[in-house]
């Protein structure tokens, strides 16, 4: 092979190598049901401190990605207490998780809609580039092996709750 | 008396122009500043261009920052602290990053040193074979060509 031919295939070797990189570094299209949720650590939205889904191994969990600037979340978190409040001794939890988000304005949002279930942050949105979400709020429900079982690309509504999620919980009361 | 007559303004004069008490908390930078060198996490563009409602957050988050006199870096520094790294527009000057600035400059330096190398080839192909110039150049017009200019020459002899 002559020096010519030499530099010619390094050179589309290292365009190809570019454009794969370009195409993996945009991270995955998105989690469907059934697969493993990711549970990489992330600080405490409060108190300081890291926390992961697979503190949450053996129980139901609703991942929720909100922001504080997200106005259906605003309108979707009032519900959400609610069925935390009326579902926490069900082995099931909320965990609420604050994308790409000011973390005062996070806190003041907690404070302000009284929530109790436990608050994430992903300041730098990687958390909500795992698990493929296009904006929010979304939602996705949380198997005690850590598998995905509902998925809401929007806000979920109480109605939504009872109807869908509260059926999958040991009891399987609304 | 005269001195201190004129002592007074001077003294008042320089305390106008000494930066301190007030000067503390005087913005050293702008939110416009700033905003030209952020991105917005959410829309994916630069925070000055985006209007988005969480742009508009970022923005009072550096307004507040800028009021308290913190310096256009220590800002940056705030909004990595919120949303990490990729907040910033412009590519740090080390790790993955510094390839940003380091390939424009070696594919320029492989551009020139190409292009040289073109040029050379292009004017060597252009010489004659073992001659230092043009081949017409170093052996004359020919017998032909000479009697022939000399004809013109002749007829336009006044």
């Amino acid at each position: 092979m002559s020096a010519r031919s030499a530099i010619a295939v390094v050179a589309v070797l290292a365009l190809v190598g570019l454009l794969t990189f370009g195409l993996l570094s945009k991270g995955s299209s998105g989690l469907a049901l059934g697969e493993a949720a990711p549970a990489s650590p992330l600080p405490r939205l409060e108190g300081g401190g890291s926390g992961s889904l697979a503190d949450y191994r053996g129980r139901w969990v609703l991942v929720n990605f909100w922001a504080s600037w997200c106005v259906p979340c605003r309108e979707e978190a009032p519900a959400l207490e609610r069925f935390q409040r009326r579902h926490a001794d069900a082995d099931f939890t909320v965990l609420g998780i604050d994308s790409r988000d000011l973390s005062g304005d996070g806190r003041a949002f907690v404070e302000r809609f009284g929530l109790t279930y436990p608050q994430l942050r992903d300041g730098d949105g990687d958390a909500a580039a795992e698990y493929g979400t296009t904006g929010v709020p979304e939602n996705f429900l949380v198997d005690p092996r850590g598998r995905v079982r509902l998925l809401v690309r929007g806000p979920v509504s109480e109605e939504y709750l009872d109807r869908y999620v509260a059926p999958l919980l040991p009891g399987g009361r609304s | 008396m005269r001195r201190r007559g004129l002592l007074v303004p001077l003294v008042a004069a320089l305390a106008l122009l000494t930066p301190a008490g007030t000067m503390a908390a005087a913005p050293q930078t702008s939110v416009s500043e700033i905003s030209s060198e952020v991105m917005c996490p959410v829309c994916g563009t630069l925070l000055e261009l985006a209007e988005s409602p969480q742009a508009k957050r970022q923005k009072v988050f550096i307004a507040r920052l800028v009021a308290e006199g913190r310096s256009k870096e220590q800002v940056k520094d705030a909004l990595v602290a919120e949303y990490g790294t990729e907040v910033l527009a412009l590519p740090q000057g080390s790790g993955f990053d510094l390839s940003a600035y380091l390939v424009p400059v070696i594919a320029f330096v492989i551009a020139l040193v190409a292009l040289a190398i073109g040029i050379l080839r292009w004017r060597r192909a252009g010489d004659p074979p073992g001659g230092e110039g043009p081949a017409s150049a170093a052996a004359g017009p020919s017998a032909s060509d000479s009697e022939r200019l000399d004809a013109d020459l002749a007829r336009y002899d006044l």
